[in-house]
């Protein structure tokens, strides 16, 4: 236990961690997305205004296309330096140059106006696109892996430059109904990791080590239209399953499928 | 984890806070934060509750608290300010009281009043994450969230800033309505993340 480091404005650090887990934001009359309440301290003078004030608008405009998460983003404007931090999570920041980067929506705490926040079509998450920096938590350091890869639900954090991603179902899990029923009751022996997310192509997957999920708020749901995903009734969370009754967890619906009713 | 070396003399420390120990120890529960009848009255009456402990012994003493992160802070007759459920140990020097906070209390959850902490010695303090100390002097007031604030020491001022407008009331707000803004000379120690607060989610 040594004496700790105590900092003043002047040794803050200009947009890097402070320590793993509190990242300093500088602005210089410029602007940051914010997402609401990881703002645990700042210095200087700064304005916290919601995506709906109007004198924002056209940032919005360039910079943010997801309705849904209006309600959870703020910006940050003016100068001084601002300390972000996530339930003691791990934080870091990451630079896109001209690329993209699709990320759970609750893990992202911030990014600079370059970038555009979009709405990913897989349920829960959201998509970044363009050049600069954007802070991110996750519980436990990030692991970055490439693809091709099988990655347990929990421990996704995002992935970047577009590797696909799908769901993919052991063997076992999908033959006939010993099978269905064995993976809903966990009787016979279910290990639990009969279903990850299988990601090919170029790209980095993004992985935190633990599987604990932060705990999502409901964003709301995407229109219910054709061929939208999660559209229709789907819940706001990414392992939401596509169809149009929502379904409780361990409901037989499957099995029914299997004899084709 | 907190490792404290005793030989014959005390600490306070929050009741049911000790892990392991070796040597001879005893432990005393002290009613009241162990200030006395007055000091009983007082935390009663403010609601600033601190179950403390008097453990005496000689050898080594862990304690922890919920995996919860524990900062050193030294005091050389400065006087400091806690938050009751922040404070793990102390040394028997240290003097614990009460006082008034004024409204930032009312927003935090924690009750108008807050612990004091005077004299010479360390104190233990458990935040959510290794806390980050920060300094303000006159030219740089400090503001912070008050779900983040743990604790703060020196001569400064506290104001309670509040950004509500209407805008607030129709869920536009800007996330951070409510702030306490730190002036004078001292240090403020602040965790990365945040506790449940009535002003927390507007």
């Amino acid at each position: 236990m040594s004496t700790p480091v105590i900092h003043d404005p002047h040794t803050l650090p200009s947009d890097d961690n402070v320590d793993p887990y509190t990242f300093c934001v500088e602005l210089k009359g410029s602007q940051w997305f914010l997402q609401k309440g990881k703002m645990i301290a700042y210095y200087g003078r700064i304005e916290f205004n919601g995506i709906g004030h109007g004198r924002l608008d056209r940032l919005v405009r360039t910079s943010f296309h997801s309705p849904l998460h209006a309600s959870d983003w703020v910006v940050a404007e003016g100068s001084g330096k601002m300390l972000l931090a996530d339930r003691a999570f791990d934080v870091n920041s990451y630079d896109l140059d001209e690329g993209n980067l699709t990320i759970r929506s609750g893990n992202l705490l911030a990014y600079q106006p370059s970038l555009a926040l979009k709405q990913s079509i897989v349920p829960g998450f959201v998509t970044l696109i363009g050049t600069g920096k954007f802070v991110a938590a996750s519980n436990g350091p990030v692991v970055f892996m490439e693809p091709p890869l099988r990655v347990d639900p929990q421990a996704l954090v995002g992935w970047a430059d577009c590797p696909s991603p799908c769901h993919h179902y052991d063997h076992g899990y999908m033959t006939g109904v010993m099978g269905g029923l064995r993976a809903l009751t966990g009787i016979g022996g279910a290990s639990g990791e009969e279903h990850q997310f299988e990601f090919v192509g170029a790209g980095t997957v993004l992985l935190q080590s633990t599987e604990l999920l932060m705990p999502e708020r409901d964003a709301g749901v995407t229109p219910a239209r054709p061929g939208v995903p999660g559209g229709a009734g789907g819940h706001g969370s990414g392992q939401g399953q596509h169809g149009s009754v929502p379904r409780l967890p361990g409901q037989l619906g499957d099995l029914q499928r299997r004899f084709g009713l | 984890m907190l490792a404290v070396s005793l030989a014959g003399d005390a600490v306070k420390a929050k009741n049911g806070s000790m892990v392991a120990y070796d040597g001879r120890m005893a432990f005393k529960k002290m009613s009241g934060g162990g200030e006395g009848l007055r000091g009983m009255v007082t935390r009663r009456l403010t609601g600033e509750q601190m179950e403390v402990m008097e453990v005496r012994g000689e050898g080594t003493c862990w304690f922890a608290d919920r995996a919860s992160e524990i900062n050193l802070v030294s005091l050389h007759g400065e006087k400091l300010w806690v938050e009751a459920s922040n404070l793990l140990c102390a040394d028997e020097g240290l003097r614990t009281g009460t006082t008034f906070t004024g409204l930032r209390g009312g927003a935090t959850g924690n009750g108008l009043f807050t612990t004091t902490v005077e004299g010479t010695g360390q104190a233990a303090l458990l935040s959510d994450g290794p806390a980050v100390v920060l300094r303000v002097t006159p030219q740089y007031p400090l503001q912070v969230d008050p779900g983040a604030y743990i604790a703060h020491q020196g001569n400064l001022q506290q104001h309670f800033q509040s950004g509500v407008t209407f805008r607030t009331f129709m869920g536009e707000g800007g996330g951070e309505a409510f702030q306490i803004r730190f002036e004078g000379d001292g240090l403020v120690y602040v965790q990365p993340s945040e506790r449940n607060t009535i002003g927390g989610d507007l």
